[in-house]
């Protein structure tokens, strides 16, 4: 079995201290731990650009089971700034991945502690909150030092992290029988998002988030989609202002930070949850078709629910049986259809705008990891910017 | 969608008694689904002809029937309760089978009877193979091709015209063992084998089959309710490719190989295939083939029901699937229902787990010497048991422990040899693995010969590393504690690292203690703690944060009975589950602690809290030391916790109940024969031995036959009769080889005898008697497996009276807290009946489900409450009043119907095996015949098990051992008299035509044999064989004619004719057959009409609000 002689370490701001070794590089991150429940995925997960800026708990033990490989990447690196597990492995069994994981992770110079009591860990997470942490593998660290380092460290909260991974430069991806031109914004943009536009028939140019509404109309748009990506949404102002002129000129789609994005830009607020939602077994009821999708999470942040969902939570009543209509707000966009809500806990999945044709979710459509129950999303864009 | 409120009233099915293949899993599925029902409101009708069920207890429904599961049975219990609806999907194959065929005979329609659960024609698109074909083609799937041919053009034709490629598996029907059969890779291969496989079936008829060997093997459970919405509650993985049964497969929860694309390709597979069949609410199972080279992917099969897979994916993840399909069946959808675990969140999910799960199966082959141990497609195991571990290493390490296996695994010397039979799939194929590593076979080695996947197999390598690390070590003192932690953490147990490290399991626990290096139990909760769970379902680990934290109240440990094998199954988890309750009841926290995944002990809402741990002496102390409990209580869990009892003890631990002295003077010949000596009773005369020479000289002194057995064993494990010296020596060195260190134990066989069981309760002053038993079959005949009676039939008064007396002095003299069981053999000749002690159990026995049905008394509960001290004359107990008044020792007056209960065996599954009983213990499972007299009861119990007795007018053939000509003689005349035609081989025949009783004579099949030539003489296997006989009587006792009597009972298996191997059998059969005639219907008795007086109170399940 894997076990690395490097002492590692996860130190929390609050003063708990996990003990395990090093794995993949030695050295020490900081970031907000998180923790994601999914049981596969872990290497789209690493790479999945609204990771940035966070440390990565695995509750899966095992991690690293079937390897890594180049066609499994929603981006080109690993945005996680450091990986959190209870048993890593290396081997490469699977025929679609050619290298062990942990030495894929090695090339990119990734911090990784095994041996944790992940359990114990998201037990803390979950009664805590996400909170500043640092994964640190190496001999003689301080730990005082560390713990010190750590409550220096930034929080997550009203920092933009969205500069720091979308794309320097805009760029065009097509198939052959594009039929539908999208502007997609990269606010940290996952591959399989990219592809499933593709697959329905569009043809993608993914700009930087602070490309302006007057240079996405210049790209003659059939639609405009806003991306996933990391951290607050509040202080990416820039795009909620751009949002706000693209409305009512061109149909929008957004996923995730763009969910967040979309909402601020029609007037409701977003507010920071206590440790999120990262994973792939997340019941969304979809209102308006009266069915539930087993979705694939990752925020930290969400959007401001209806008084109609608040008021159900806190009588303990249950939220299926809401009716869509009594969750309608008002904006100056027109009315906002709650369309989508989490029924875990009454988190806003989905919002829509009818005389916008505009439409969002806060859960990943496209899986990449996940279940894939809710590829029919990208459809109705497409049927948007058909009718 | 709310539940339904047009349905009031629900009948549900069982799955009937503990088969291969069928086991208390449909016990846990069906209690679930009683209690759903109950709490819902709905009136429930429950049918199941196993006693030794939980939900069979009458508090479970409104209405138990404890009938045979038969199409005329069930339609008569229809009729005269007129339920609007029929819930099939959680009595397991027989429930849908039954179901099926109610519907398609019109009963259903008849009475107004709707199907819930799943419909008839979703049971139809999954069941039927050509639909099922169809219908996973339509949404582009494939299930494996096959051609079945009757000869070579066929044959040909198949591969050449039809869907079939090479490499293909050959496999001629109906050969043993698939004998003649094998896998095709080349056309000319194809033609060789084809050919020997049709010469090698005695129907001329092959299966040609696309082959899918290699291909790794998964399976999805999956949920769906009336609006379409759909879960997945767990992924498995086969350990074992393609090709075993996985049944017998060890497998893994979650899937440890699969990227999540090549997962997401599985579920969006499951999704489809249930939406196509049509299964509207509840679960089904579907299992795949997987090609791992190049991702190809078929269907294997889907069951539309809740199978034995999703009783392991219940344990497995805390997601309650039988529970959930109960609800969904009668109109809730997913997102209405709660999670029990989280209570804040709903059903609607997918569960997500933060370990790994192994299930290793348990096999009996132990008990079946001639059968053919290598795993197929058919499966052979008879129970299993799951382990938890935060890795898979861990998880597969305990679960290897939670094996109890009786004898060790031994290996050939040389590799060759080791590789060969890791070749082939086995009971120790994972033993015989991890062996290979520590020999330096390399991990592509073992590759090559299983296409076992690499993965799994590394981590078998990386076991064999860690040892071999740990063997470096000179000593336990050497070893430095966070080593010792890290191996702690791999999953081995103290007396594993002992060996290593030479050192005790005492010392190593010793040391651990002393590092304070104890497990961290960790919860089930469905959510890898995302949420707070409310559920006390625990297992352990060697991790920091210990979540299992003892209650306010004060706590009480039940033990229970570990994997279900033959001699300790369902009867035990049942005896476990009472005790559980009662011990809530009387205010304590129970815990359990139990890892068989099938039953009802290890449902998390059974017990305060419960440990799924392996029921070694290492993991019970633990439990004990994180719990601190008032005591553990041994007696209801059978041989598994008794045998760490006395360690436990040792180690400081209260056992409550009996104490440890009176079981081990129970077990001790020679102690316990001064205690009989005492009581002035009888056991037939017996010694013990430990050498051949010691044997042949008590054998001399007691004279043959002998009855011989190794100490300490459980189903008659070994036992055998023996009739000479030379038998005696046969045995000495071989039979018991196993266990050579113990003595062997050798009583005088007392034959002709018949044999009387008795359950009791004793309070260490009073005893109150559960039941006295007739058995059906003479003494020699296990016990588990001899059909048995309550009240006894043939039985004086007086007698019955000296067996209560003598029972009730040898538990007080043996200072019995809780149950008792002894077995007696009787010799009845008026003043000179004499009855004999043949054994003692101060321990709950199989019979206790049996006996607390019969007589409407709970006699698990009523010990448990002894052994929480309340006394058994402050219990209010049925019929004790009256007893005393008698005179008599208490016990409750017998009532007016009999209740028979019938052993079902496990031979169709074990070609080549004989199927006449003996000593040792061969049923896996029981039915009960309810009837007002002994005739009607038994013919139930006989249909209950499958067999049919002939209507009139019908065939039955005769051939007795000498000794059993004169009851013969009885049997026939009453057989010619209800008009049936008699068939008899040559002594038989002679002796009937003396007694002017017509039989027509017909040969042996070695005199057929000897006859060859002439050829047209049809012997008795002939005649079977073409079906022209109804019901076999042959009793073999004796060692004469043993082939004959083999092939006989060999071809009357094959074609399901009921055969009878005793005398005193036949007689009931005799008589079963003339009341058969008498009648015009069948007549059924709910359990709540039998006893009308049960006080609600006795038999409440106990739950807390």
């Amino acid at each position: 079995m894997y076990r690395n002689e490097l002492p590692g370490y996860v130190i929390l701001k609050d003063g708990t201290i996990f003990r395990g070794f090093g794995f993949a590089s030695p050295g020490k991150v900081f970031g907000e731990i998180c923790f994601n429940t999914g049981m596969t995925g872990y290497q789209e997960v690493t790479t999945d650009p609204s990771y940035y800026g966070q440390i990565v708990t695995f509750t899966y033990p095992m991690i690293g089971n079937y390897g890594a490989s180049d066609y499994l990447l929603e981006s080109d690196r690993v945005h996680s700034q450091g990986i959190v597990v209870r048993e890593v492995k290396n081997t490469n069994y699977n025929h679609n991945c050619p290298q062990g994981w942990i030495d894929w992770l090695q090339e990119r110079g990734v911090v990784g502690v095994g041996g944790v009591d992940t359990r114990a860990l998201t037990r803390r997470i979950r009664e805590h909150g996400a909170m500043t942490a640092c994964v640190a593998a190496g001999e003689n660290l301080s730990l005082e030092g560390l713990l010190e380092e750590t409550r220096e460290h930034p929080s997550l909260s009203g920092r933009d992290l969205v500069h720091a991974v979308t794309c320097a430069e805009p760029y065009r991806v097509s198939t052959t029988g594009g039929r539908h031109h999208v502007v997609a914004f990269d606010y940290g943009m996952k591959r399989s998002i990219l592809k499933n536009l593709l697959e329905v028939g569009c043809t993608v140019t993914v700009v930087p988030s602070t490309y302006t509404a007057e240079q996405v109309l210049a790209l003659e748009p059939d639609g405009v989609f806003l991306s996933n990506g990391p951290g607050d949404p509040a202080p990416v102002e820039y795009a909620v202002d751009c949002i706000r002129h693209l409305f009512g000129r061109v149909p929008i789609f957004g996923i995730c930070l763009g969910h967040q994005l979309m909402a601020l830009a029609l007037g409701l607020a977003t507010y920071k949850l206590k440790f999120g939602h990262r994973g792939i077994n997340h019941p969304v009821k979809n209102y308006l078709r009266d069915a539930i999708e087993i979705t694939s999470q990752n925020h930290g942040f969400a959007v401001e629910p209806p008084a109609a969902v608040t008021r159900t939570l806190e009588r303990g009543e249950d939220l299926s049986a809401i009716k869509p209509g009594e969750m309608v707000l008002d904006s100056e966009f027109g009315p906002v259809e709650v369309s989508h809500l989490n029924l875990n806990d009454g988190t806003v999945e989905g919002l829509r705008v009818p005389e916008q044709k505009a439409f969002c979710v806060q859960y990943h459509p496209e899986a990449g990891p996940g279940p894939h129950d809710s590829y029919y999303l990208f459809r109705e864009f497409v049927e948007m910017l058909e009718g | 969608m709310p539940r339904r409120t047009d349905i009031k009233k629900i009948m549900l099915l069982g799955s009937g008694p503990i088969v291969i293949g069928q086991a208390c899993e449909f016990d846990y599925s069906g209690t679930q689904a009683c209690k759903v029902l109950l709490e819902e409101g709905y009136e429930v009708v429950l049918v199941n002809s196993n006693p030794a069920t939980i939900m069979t207890d009458p508090t479970f429904s409104h209405r138990t029937y404890i009938e045979p599961l038969v199409p005329e049975v069930v339609a008569r219990i229809i009729e005269k309760e007129r339920p609007d609806a029929l819930l099939p999907t959680l009595g397991g194959q027989t429930a849908l089978n039954l179901a099926v065929a109610l519907f398609e005979d019109g009963t259903l329609e008849r009475y107004g009877v709707e199907l819930i659960g799943a419909k008839y024609e979703a049971i139809h698109r999954a069941e039927a193979r050509d639909a099922f074909r169809d219908t996973m083609a339509s949404i582009g799937l494939r299930v494996p091709e096959s051609a079945v041919v009757r000869t070579m053009e066929e044959a040909w034709q198949a591969l050449d015209q039809g869907e079939l490629k090479l490499p293909l598996i050959i496999r001629p029907s109906f050969t043993l063992g698939g004998h003649g059969g094998g896998a095709a890779n080349t056309r000319e291969e194809f033609a060789q084998m084809a050919k020997a496989g049709l010469d090698a079936s005695p129907v001329s008829q092959v299966l040609i089959e696309e082959s899918v060997t290699g291909w790794k093997e998964f399976e999805l459970e999956v949920m769906r309710d009336l609006k379409d919405n759909v879960v997945i509650v767990c992924s498995i993985e086969n350990i074992d490719p393609m090709g075993v049964h996985t049944g017998d497969s060890i497998t893994v929860a979650p899937q440890q190989t699969l990227t999540d694309l090549q997962y997401q390709k599985l579920r969006n597979a499951s999704l489809e295939i249930i939406r196509a069949i049509g299964v509207e609410t509840g679960g089904s199972n579907i299992q795949f083939a997987y090609n791992p080279a190049n991702d190809d992917l078929v269907v294997i099969e889907m069951n539309p029901r809740v199978s034995r897979s999703s009783a392991l994916a219940s344990k497995a993840t805390g997601f309650p699937i039988a529970k959930i399909a109960a609800k969904l069946a009668v109109g809730y959808t997913l997102d209405e229902i709660p999670n029990d675990i989280t209570k804040k969140t709903p059903a609607c999910f997918e569960p997500t787990i933060d370990y790994v799960v192994v299930k290793w199966p348990r096999w009996a082959f132990e008990k079946f010497p001639q059968a053919d141990t290598r795993l197929t497609t058919h499966m052979k195991s008879v129970g299993e048991n799951m382990a938890i571990g935060r890795t898979f290493k861990e998880a597969f390490q305990k679960s290897m422990r939670s094996r109890e296996l009786d004898v060790k695994v031994s290996y050939p010397e040389d590799n060759g040899g080791l590789l060969a039979l890791i070749a082939i799939p086995s009971a120790e194929r994972y033993d015989m693995i991890l062996e290979a590593f520590r020999r330096g076979i390399t991990l592509e080695e073992i590759f090559k010969v299983t296409l076992v996947d690499r993965w799994f197999l590394d981590e078998f390598r990386e076991i064999v590393e860690a040892e071999n690390h740990l063997k470096s070590f000179e000593d336990l003192e050497s070893l430095p504690a966070e080593e010792l932690r890290q191996a702690k953490r791999l999953g081995f147990s103290d007396g594993r690292l002992g060996d290593f490290l030479g050192a005790s399991e005492g010392e190593v626990r010793g040391r651990r203690m002393d590092e304070g290096i104890v497990p961290a139990y960790k919860a089930v909760d469905t959510c890898a703690a995302e949420f707070e769970a409310y559920t006390p379902y625990f297992y352990s680990s060697y991790d920091e944060e210990n979540e299992a934290l003892p209650g306010e109240r004060e706590s009480v440990i039940i033990l229970g009975s570990g994997p279900n094998r033959i001699g300790q199954g369902i009867e035990f988890d049942y005896c476990c589950v009472h005790a559980v309750t009662e011990m809530r009841a009387q205010g304590y926290d129970a815990i359990m602690v139990n890892c068989n995944p099938e039953t009802v002990s290890t449902d998390y809402d059974t017990s305060d809290r419960l440990y799924f741990e392996p029921l070694t002496f290492e993991d019970v102390l633990n439990i004990v030391e994180n719990e601190r409990p008032k005591g553990v209580i041994v007696q209801f869990g059978g041989q598994t916790p008794l045998r760490i009892a006395e360690d436990l003890q040792r180690a400081g631990v209260p056992i409550l109940g009996t104490p440890q002295e009176a079981i081990d003077l129970a077990e001790d010949r020679e102690r316990f024969g001064q205690l009989l000596e005492r009581l002035g009773l009888q056991a037939p005369p017996y010694g013990t031995a430990r050498s051949e020479e010691e044997a042949l000289a008590i054998a001399g002194r007691i004279g043959y036959p002998v009855l011989v057995r190794p100490s300490y064993v459980l189903g008659g494990r070994a036992m055998e009769i023996i009739y000479d010296d030379e038998g005696l020596r046969r045995y000495i060195h071989t039979a018991v080889k196993a266990s050579r260190k113990h003595p062997v134990l050798i009583d005088r066989f007392l034959e002709r005898s018949m044999e009387i069981d008795v359950d009791c309760v004793c309070d260490g002053e009073d005893v109150y008697i559960g039941a006295v038993m007739q058995h059906v079959e003479e003494a020699g005949v296990h016990s588990g497996d001899s059909a048995c009676v309550i009240p006894v039939v043939t039985v004086g008064d007086a007698m019955v009276r000296q067996i209560e007396e003598t029972t009730a002095a040898l538990a007080r003299e043996l200072g019995v807290i809780g149950l008792m069981n002894v077995q007696y053999a009787l010799q009845q000749g008026g003043d000179r009946s004499r009855l004999y002690v043949l054994e003692v159990n101060p321990r709950g026995s199989r019979t206790i489900p049996y006996v607390s049905k019969a007589v409407g008394v709970p006699l698990a509960r009523v010990a448990t409450r002894v052994i929480a001290g309340v006394r058994l004359r402050d219990q209010d107990l049925p019929g004790w009043e009256e007893s005393l008044a008698e005179g008599r020792v208490p016990r409750k007056r017998d009532l007016e119907h009999m209740s028979v209960k019938e052993a079902v065996l496990p031979f169709p599954r074990f070609p080549g095996v004989d199927t006449t009983l003996g000593p040792e213990m061969k049923s896996t499972g029981e039915v009960m015949g309810v009837g007002l007299n002994f005739p009607e009861a038994f013919e139930k119990a006989f249909l209950a098990a499958g067999d049919r007795l002939p209507d009139q007018g019908g065939t039955v053939f005769l051939s007795v051992a000498d000794a059993d000509k004169e009851a013969a003689v009885g049997v026939a005349w009453q057989l010619h008299h209800l008009g049936y035609e008699l068939l008899a081989t040559e002594g038989t025949h002679r002796t009937l035509r003396r007694t002017g009783i017509p039989s027509r004579l017909v040969l042996k099949y070695t005199e057929g044999l000897a006859l060859a030539a002439e050829a047209d003489a049809p012997t008795i296997v002939d005649l079977i064989e073409a079906g022209e006989v109804d019901l076999v009587i042959n009793t073999p006792r004796g060692r004469g004619a043993r082939a004959d009597g083999y092939e006989i009972r060999r071809a009357a298996l094959n074609r399901r004719v009921p055969t009878v191997t005793t005398m005193s059998a036949a007689q009931a059969v005799a008589q079963a057959m003339a009341i058969k005639q008498r009648r015009t219907e069948i007549d059924v008795i709910a359990l709540q009409d039998l006893h009308p007086h049960l006080e609600d109170e006795v038999l409440r399940p106990g739950h807390r609000a």
